[in-house]
Order: C-alpha cells, then structure tokens, then sequence
C-alpha cells in the first residue's frame, strides 16, 4: 500500500528526530467516508518519556491512538492525510500486525482482555509476535511487576476491574513494546487503583526505557505522571506544553483540572473561544 | 428384545457420532473464528474423499500416501476458496455470506458429479483384516480407524486451541477482531487457518467415510446432518460439537432399533435427529453449550 520505510526530515515543534519516537504529522481521519473526526492533528511522542493526551469524551482521543495503530479499518474509518512516522519510519496505513512488529502496542479503552481465556493464556498472547522470545520468561518478568495477577489461576472474566487492566498493561509487555499507549487506564477505577495502575506505569517508564502515549479523561494523574502533555479538542490539539507549564496553566486548570470559579460555566465557551485562537 | 443388536448398534452410534462430532467441529470452527456458517461443508468432505480415491485408482498411490496428497490438497483448496470466494465478503451482511456458501455447495455438487460421476465408487480393500475382534467383540477395522482418526484429530484441535500460537490467536479473533489485531494477529491469516483446517479435517472425515461406505456425492448429506449436531451443541461450542455429534449419531442408531424392533414406521434413522433437534431447540434455543449473543438463522 503505502512505501514502508521512508525516512522523514521534518521536525515540526521544537523537537528533533533522534529523540522523537513517534510523530504524528497533521492527521486527518474520516469514518464511513463522510464523518471527519481528526482534522489535522499533530503529537510527537519523545523516546524514553510519557507524553499524555488529554482531552473530553468525544474530543477524538481513542480514534488518534487507533490511527497510530492501524485499528480504523474494522470500525470503516481511515487516514485521509497526513502521516504517522514510528522510529524514522512511515507506518501510516500499514497492518496492524506490522505495527505491533515495529514496537508500537496499543492498549485499548476498556482493556480488550479475552475474557474467556486465563490469565496465562491472555498473556502469551501478548507474545503472540515474539515467537523467538522466551515467553516464560516474560511471563514471569510480568508477574514481577503485578504479583496478585500469579494467583489468579480461573478466566481473565472474572478478574476485578483492575486486575483486568493490569492484565492488559502486562499482555502488552510480553509483545515487548518500546512505545505503549495506553487508552484510559483509569476508566471505571478507584482511586487507589487509579494510583497503583499510574505508579506502574512510570516504573515501566523509568526501569524499563519503555515511552508511553497516555490517553486520559483523568487530566490530574496523567499530568502528575507525565513529561509532557497534549490538549485536544474536537479531533484538534489546542494546546501543547511540559506537564509542568500545563498544570500551571489557567485555562487547563479551569477545564481539566477541576479548578476554576463559579463563572466557570458561563465563560466557558468565550474562554474556550480565546484559547483557540491564541494556539491555532 | 435383541440386545446384542441393540449393544451393536450403541457402538456403531458413538464410533458415527464421533466422526459427525469431527465435521460439527469443522463447521463450528468457521462458524466461530469467520462468523460465516458453511452450506458446503458436505461438499468439502466429499471432495476430499474423491481426491484419495482419484490418487488411489487412477494414480496407483499408495493408500496413505493417496490420504496425506488429498489432506494437502485439500488443505489449499480451503485457503483459496477463503481468498476468492469469502475474503471480498468480509462486512457483507450474514445472509449474503451464506447464499454464497449455498452456491459453493451447488457448484461443488455440479462439479464432482461432472468429474467423478453420480454413481458410488469403492475404495479398494485398503485394510488385511475386515474385523477385528475387540473384547470378544467383532468391531469393523474401518470403524476403528474412523474411531481412532476421529480421537486423533479431537486430541489435536484441544492441544491446538489450548496450547499452540495460532490456536490462541484464532480463539483471540472469534472473541474480537479488532482486540486480536491490536495484539499483532492477522485477521486474515487467522481466517485463512480456520478454512485450511476445517477443509483438512472434512478430507479425513471424507475418506473415513469413504473407507466405511463408498464414495459418492450423496455423502454431502453429511453436512445437513451435522446441522442437528451442531445446533444440539451451541453454534460457537467445539466441545458441543463433539457431544452433539455423538448425541446424534447414537440416536440415529437408537432409532432405527426401536424402530426395527417395534415400531416399523420405516426410515426412523434419518427423521429422528431432526426430531430431537426441534425439542431441544424448544428447551434451550441457545443450544446445550452455546452462548446467548448469537445469530438465529
Ligand atoms: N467508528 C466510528 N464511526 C463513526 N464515528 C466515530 C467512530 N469512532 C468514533 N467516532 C466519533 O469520533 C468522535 C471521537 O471519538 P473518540 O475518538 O472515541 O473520542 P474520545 O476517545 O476522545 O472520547 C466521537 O464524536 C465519535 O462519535
Ligand atoms: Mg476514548
């Protein structure tokens, strides 16, 4: 379909190739052929970080990460333009196996976990591209970093809600990523849980070299987790910036992080106005 | 009452029932991992059977070598009919995928009565012994070959689907295609597994059958046959393939000694099956194994 390796020379944003992992350059999806739904969106991913990707329901979060990883084609949905460069490499359109081959592996929103398999099998197939590995190994290697998943011997179905995504985070190890996404992690935890799954996360990060693009509704734990941040609205970023400058920033604070006064409401959409123009 | 005709015809219902419980696997398999239901998996079956005996009589093959050729080909003529004839129907409408799979059958139908004819052609002793005696039992050797083939290819779908890659990823992909992509499986690799093996295993049920009756186009009949096996089951159960299978296959069996002993109604082995399909379907219309969220056709 489209050429497989060819090297882009662009460095849009203030970073440069060597420690971009993955660059997604002025994206444009349609599903059905008719419903635009990412209009042109720009991310970078920088290797070795966790770069977050905030934004409200049906802000186009999801949609993004599949496009990264080639899943449009089941819902009918496809890159109309642009391209997604992994590694110096095009992999715009190309197969999801191929993708995973690459290095890139998608968690996706509610967990996927194969609920009428066990633990063990959901796991090797994880490994399902490293048929070279030793996955028993790797298996173990997962159980090292989610102990309580060892003991859970009966049908993935019947895990806890967070035991089903930490399955999930330790199905997409065995296929020994070097960037995970991670689509709402969060979603339908508690608190606590929502703080083992992120502390995870960043030892996976930290000891494991492993980049990660977090999608997240969450905006406070992705930030606290995060090196940098993405803001998107309506299948656009509109604003971008180190966790740190985001968490400081008004309009962040007042629309993400749960801040703001009581004209929060009302202002709304003129704020929301006045940001777009000064990012777009 | 005749009770070794009775206690006869029990063994010959399970040694049958296992081979239908093979084919209802076939089917299922499809069923499960392309949600496509295949009209012609009769047809494959014979087919296959048809091929042994081509390599046998007119190419003077050895029996097994003849066995493993028609496995092989077999085997490619499912994937190619995956690719040509399924694959451009992906995200079709189900009712579209299976007036294509009546039509399979059909043209398959015309095509082995145009080459190998109408009437039923045996295969040559391929066995030194007809019977063997089991127990003090005089048990057919082709029946024990279909047993023994039947136990064999049961054992290998389970270490299949329970241990191997490719298993776990087809499984994977009849949960959720778009899950299985995300963990780097190819849908269309796993679709063009699942036609290889159930067109590989309807071969050695063809040629089973084949060895224990003859070879003729009339075999198809099989296919229609495993419907009460598989509905029985559940449409998305392997395991309530193989119980459907035996369910039916002693039943047929069943009724034609009830039948024979005190009835003598007269071709109680063929009804019964569908019979005791409706009642079941009356009381558990999701089948004995089958999962709720599922197509009624
Ligand atoms: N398969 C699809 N077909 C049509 N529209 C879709 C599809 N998937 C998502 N959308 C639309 O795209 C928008 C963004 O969806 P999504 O990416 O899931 O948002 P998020 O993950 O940020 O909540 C929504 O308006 C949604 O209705
Ligand atoms: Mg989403």
């Amino acid at each position: 379909m489209s050429s497989v390796t060819q090297l882009k020379n662009q460095t849009p944003k203030n970073q440069n190739m060597e420690d971009t992992i993955l660059s997604v350059n002025n994206i444009e999806v349609v599903f059905n052929d008719v419903i635009l739904v990412l209009r042109g969106l720009n991310l970078n991913a920088k290797r070795g970080q966790i770069t977050a990707l905030l934004g409200a329901n049906g802000a186009g979060k999801s949609t993004t990460l599949k496009a990264i990883a080639g899943l449009l084609g089941s819902e009918d949905g496809e890159i109309t333009r642009g391209d997604v460069v992994y590694n110096g490499v095009d992999i715009t359109r190309l197969p999801p196996e191929k993708i995973v081959r690459n290095g890139t592996f998608l968690v996706m929103e509610g967990r996927g976990i194969v609920q009428d398999m066990t633990v063990i099998e959901n796991l090797r197939l994880g490994a399902f591209t490293q048929p070279q590995a030793n996955v028993a190994g790797d298996i173990e290697k997962v159980f090292s970093y989610f102990p309580r998943l060892k003991e859970r011997t009966g049908l993935a179905g019947y895990l806890s809600g967070g035991e089903q995504q930490m399955l999930a985070i330790g199905r997409a190890l065995m296929a020994r990523p070097k960037l995970i996404m991670m689509d709402e992690p969060s979603m339908g935890l508690s608190p606590l849980l929502v703080k083992e799954v992120f502390g995870i996360i960043k030892r996976l990060n930290k000891e494991l070299g492993i980049s990660v693009l977090l999608v997240e509704q969450n905006a406070n734990m992705a930030l606290q987790a995060a090196d940098y941040g993405y803001i998107m609205e309506n299948g656009k970023i509109v604003l971008d910036g180190t966790a740190e400058e985001l968490m400081n920033n008004e309009d962040v604070k007042e629309f993400y992080l749960g801040g703001g006064g009581s004209e929060r409401k009302s202002f709304k959409n003129i704020k929301s106005f006045k940001r777009r123009k000064r990012w777009l | 009452m005749n009770w070794d005709l009775l206690f006869q015809l029990l063994i010959n219902g399970l040694i049958v029932g296992m081979l239908y419980g093979v084919v209802a696997m076939c089917f299922v398999l499809i069923y499960k991992s392309t949600q496509v239901v295949n009209f012609a998996q009769g047809e494959f079956l014979v087919l296959g059977a048809w091929v042994c005996w081509f390599f046998i009589m007119k190419m003077q093959l050895p029996f097994v070598l003849a066995f493993l050729f028609a496995m092989a080909f077999m085997t490619i003529f499912g994937i190619i009919v995956q690719m040509v004839v399924l694959r451009p129907l992906i995200g079709e409408p189900i009712i579209s995928v299976i007036m294509v799979t009546i039509g399979l059958s059909i043209f398959m139908q015309a095509l082995m009565n145009w080459m190998f004819g109408n009437s039923a052609e045996r295969f040559p002793a391929v066995f030194g012994e007809n019977t063997v005696s089991i127990g003090g039992l005089q048990v057919e050797t082709a029946y024990l070959m279909s047993l023994v083939l039947s136990v064999l290819v049961m054992g290998l779908f389970y270490y299949f689907f329970k241990f191997s890659r490719y298993g776990l990823a087809m499984r994977a992909t009849a949960y959720n295609q778009q899950v299985a992509q995300s963990l780097g499986i190819s849908v269309k690799q796993v679709f063009s597994m699942a036609w290889a093996i159930s067109a590989l295993v309807s071969c050695i049920a063809g040629v089973v059958l084949g060895l224990v009756n003859a070879v003729s186009n009339s075999l198809a009949i099989i296919g229609i046959k495993v419907f009460p096996a598989v509905i029985v089951g559940g449409l998305d159960s392997i395991i309530g393939a193989v119980v459907g299978g035996v369910i039916i296959g002693v039943l047929e069996n069943m009724a034609e000694f009830v039948d024979g002993q005190f009835l003598h109604i007269g071709n109680m082995y063929t009804v019964a099956p569908f019979y005791v399909l409706i009642i079941i379907l009356m009381i558990r219309p999701y089948g004995l194994f089958g999962t709720k969220d599922i197509e009624r056709i």
